[in-house]
């Protein structure tokens, strides 16, 4: 049966029908589908973790334990996962385990535009890189044979553009593997000794790898007829390169790309009169295939920043560009992503940026559209803020410090930045703003929300009892919808000299409500309207930036979109006129 | 088939480009079309401009269009009809929603909001202008907004003859399957 599915929805497919039986990951774009579509296979107990290392490891003890494995996550999340990962490469694997990694070239949605593929260098591990669906369906199978033959994990690295691109794939059935029997061995136990004996398996093991690379069909050549210019190319990037030449020129598309095959471009090479390297990011083929002796070029003409199109590889090879319709494109106003009407953090953000003289440390949940001084890496808040504190207070410098971050974070990374503030104690304020869900990702489940991933009710952990055992010794829990609470609640919490915690607990504007969440938060969604008598157009209410606000300049009003709102009464607070009201009122 | 057709649909998260482009590529795909389709996720759930590609044809290799090379823009919004004008090809065409949605930046003030933005698009390319919220409305659910548009943009590709119930059917709730098929053919009808 074919069907069009995202290489997201394809990679789960091939996970499934490889017949893996455990599944964890952290949500992160452009990976996050991955475990949301694994979760929807009975065979495959998948689950959220707290961060991505916990993820990989819970697939390493699933793996060695003996049944095929999958973690996935989004490049910067292998950072988090690089711990665990280097000594995997050591120990190798019983049943097979595949780390799922998508790379986020553009910065879409990231902090960074990495290139992860060396980190498959760096851990000395085999490497698959899909450049479509079918491939990424089809490699997945794949990629657990390469990892039990050769006893190695598999980075199977993605990026955005594959992960979120659908294109046709044609299904196949799950296959049931048996468990591999746990036998308790020395290498899942690499002590010094071990390792030594270890790390020359690797290198042999690389060496059988590169003999697989050289031969295995997954690095294929298309020859034209014209044998003028050879592309050496894998990923998106061949697609790119495709699209650009067509069947004019000869091409190596590789799938398996580390190790690379060494021997086979030397052939290919020999056979063309000029070698072209078509890649994404990096020059990761180009220096290997330079530093083997092989001439070609490569980044010299295409750039490492940012995301590949037909247009840039085009202008790059041929130096043509498309005509385009020429117009004044300045006009077109921005239109940023923004907190949506009724989000629980835009009451509290009001009142914390009022402050002067505070730097607020962040990060990139949702949370990080409200306005920040600083924004490191999931977790990063809490503990860049202390770092900061204790100079501004050597320098007596007298700014105070803010670490905000969602729940979701909090148990990603931030509570060790919580000890990390309350051991070696500093007078910071650390804000989790707990919507009660996973927010910017799109809603995954959490260890505070209540539910696993495969929907199942969860054992809850409470940001205040975590906080409390910390030794955080001021902790407070508040609504964030209600403006002079927060404002005395933060004034509250920069009056001592030990770290305070406020915790905002009100559900995302866009989570479906859970039994529990009715039953706290009660069904407080309505819709507010203005009462254009007394509006006297002052644009308070607009300051806070909610979407639903809009002010018209013809009629110096403001006015509520119905469609928007959920009656937050953010605005109904501000307004000093008193002229937002419930609608039916 | 041989030649391989560029579709754009732009608008703003939340409006509904998504389930559209499902709809559309659904029912290319069972007509035996190669289809590739590329959106982008996560900050555009947050009121930011979101653009969706589909390209079909025999064989379609880059999941997204070059500039200049769309064969037809369905923008969903005024606005972001200017801001993608510029991927159309110079003698593709436009249909475009007529419905202005402000900006963080047009509502706080710091930018202004091209009211003439139809207009400049209309000199631009060959533009057909649809009220489909208010068509939506008047079947019965403005969110049926979306289809309304593919509607036009079936019409315009010349892409009547495939089998669109079938591919409604897949997409959306049984509920909603009639609404849809209304909305689409109003949308077919709106720029016949």
């Amino acid at each position: 049966m074919k069907q069009l599915l995202t290489a997201n929805e394809a990679v789960a497919r091939g996970a499934w029908e490889a017949g893996v039986k455990f599944s964890s990951a952290y949500p992160g774009t452009p990976s996050t589908e991955i475990l949301e579509n694994l979760s929807t296979y009975k065979e495959i107990n998948s689950e959220w973790a707290p961060n991505e290392k916990v993820a990989l490891e819970a697939a390493i003890g699933a793996a060695f334990a003996g049944a095929r494995a999958t973690a996935s996550m989004k490049h910067v999340g292998l950072n988090v996962a690089a711990d665990p990962l280097f000594t995997l490469g050591y120990t190798g694997v019983n049943a097979g385990l595949v780390i799922i990694n998508a790379d986020d070239p553009g910065l879409h949605s990231s902090q960074d535009e990495q290139d992860n593929r060396y980190y498959a260098r760096a851990a000395k591990i085999g490497m698959l890189e899909p450049s479509d669906s079918q491939e990424a369906k089809d490699m997945m199978k794949i990629a657990f044979e390469l990892s039990e033959k050769y006893d190695t994990p598999i980075l199977f690295r993605m990026t955005t553009r594959v992960c979120h691109s659908k294109s046709v794939v044609e299904l196949g059935e799950r296959k049931e593997v048996p468990f591999v029997p746990y036998v308790k061995k020395d290498k899942f136990n690499p002590v010094p000794a071990i390792s030594k004996v270890l790390h020359t398996k690797v290198e042999e093991r690389l060496k059988k790898l590169e003999e697989f690379s050289n031969t295995t069909e997954l690095n294929y050549i298309e020859w034209a007829k014209d044998r003028k210019i050879g592309v050496v190319s894998a990923g998106i990037a061949y697609q790119y390169a495709k699209e650009v030449y067509g069947d004019s020129v000869s091409y190596l598309k590789l799938g398996f790309t580390f190790p690379m095959p060494i021997k086979k471009i030397r052939d290919f090479a020999s056979q063309v009169e000029t070698l072209i390297v078509v890649e994404e990011l990096e020059p990761f083929m180009e220096d290997i295939i330079k530093a083997a002796g092989i001439p070609c070029t490569g980044k010299a003409k295409i750039p490492n920043e940012g995301e590949l199109n037909p247009d840039i590889v085009r202008k790059a090879l041929l130096g043509v560009e498309n005509k385009t319709i020429q117009y004044d494109k300045s006009v077109v106003a921005d239109r940023p992503p923004v907190l949506c009407a009724g989000c629980p953090h835009r009451g509290f953000f009001y009142e914390l940026n009022k402050l002067k003289n505070v730097v607020v440390t962040s990060d990139i949940g949702c949370y990080g559209l409200a306005p920040k001084d600083i924004a490191i890496c999931m977790g990063g808040g809490f503990s860049v803020a202390h770092g900061a504190q204790k100079v501004f207070n050597m320098a007596g410098d007298g700014r105070r410090c803010v670490g905000v971050m969602g729940d979701s974070t909090f148990f990603h990374s931030g509570m060790t930045s919580m000890l990390e503030a309350v051991y070696n104690n500093s007078n910071v304020l650390l804000v989790v703003l707990d919507n009660r869900i996973t927010g910017m990702t799109g809603h995954q489940e959490n260890p505070g929300s209540g539910f696993t991933a495969m929907d199942q009710e969860a054992n809850v952990t409470d940001v205040a009892e975590v906080a409390k055992a910390l030794g955080v010794k001021h902790i407070r829990t508040i609504s964030p919808l209600n403006l002079s609470e927060a404002k005395e609640a933060i004034q509250w919490g920069l009056g001592f000299d030990t770290p305070a915690v406020i915790i905002t607990r009100w559900p995302c504007a866009l989570k479906k409500l859970s039994e529990a969440d009715k039953k706290e938060f009660g069904n407080y969604k309505t819709i507010n309207k203005v009462d254009a008598e007394k509006c006297i157009g002052c644009k308070m209410c607009v300051k806070t930036g909610c979407p639903a606000l809009e002010y018209h300049s013809d009629t110096k009003k403001v006015t509520i979109d119905r469609n928007q709102c959920l009656g937050c009464d953010v605005c109904t607070q501000v307004c000093p006129r008193n002229a937002i009201v419930r609608e039916g009122k | 088939m041989a030649e391989v057709k560029n579709i754009l649909l732009c608008g703003v998260g939340g409006q509904g480009t998504i389930l559209a482009s499902k709809i559309l590529s659904t029912a290319l795909v069972s007509a035996g079309f190669d289809v590739k389709m590329s959106e982008i996720h996560g900050m555009s759930q947050r009121g930011g401009s979101v653009v969706t590609q589909v390209r079909y044809g025999e064989k379609v290799y880059s999941p997204i269009i070059g500039k200049g090379s769309a064969d037809i823009l369905v923008s969903f919004e005024a606005m972001e009809a200017l801001r993608y004008v510029g991927e159309l090809s110079p003698d593709g065409m436009v249909v475009v929603n007529d419905f202005k949605m402000p900006t963080a930046t047009t509502l706080s003030g710091a930018q202004q909001y091209p009211q003439d933005a139809i207009d400049r698009v209309k000199a631009l390319a060959r533009t057909y202008v649809l009220d489909a919220n208010k068509i939506a409305t008047g079947l019965g659910n403005p969110k049926a907004m979306n289809v309304v548009l593919l509607g036009a943009l079936v019409k315009l590709m010349k892409l009547d003859a495939l089998d669109w119930t079938a591919a409604i059917k897949e997409c959306v709730k049984p509920a909603f399957v009639e609404l849809n098929l209304k909305a689409l053919e109003a949308g077919m009808a709106a720029v016949a």
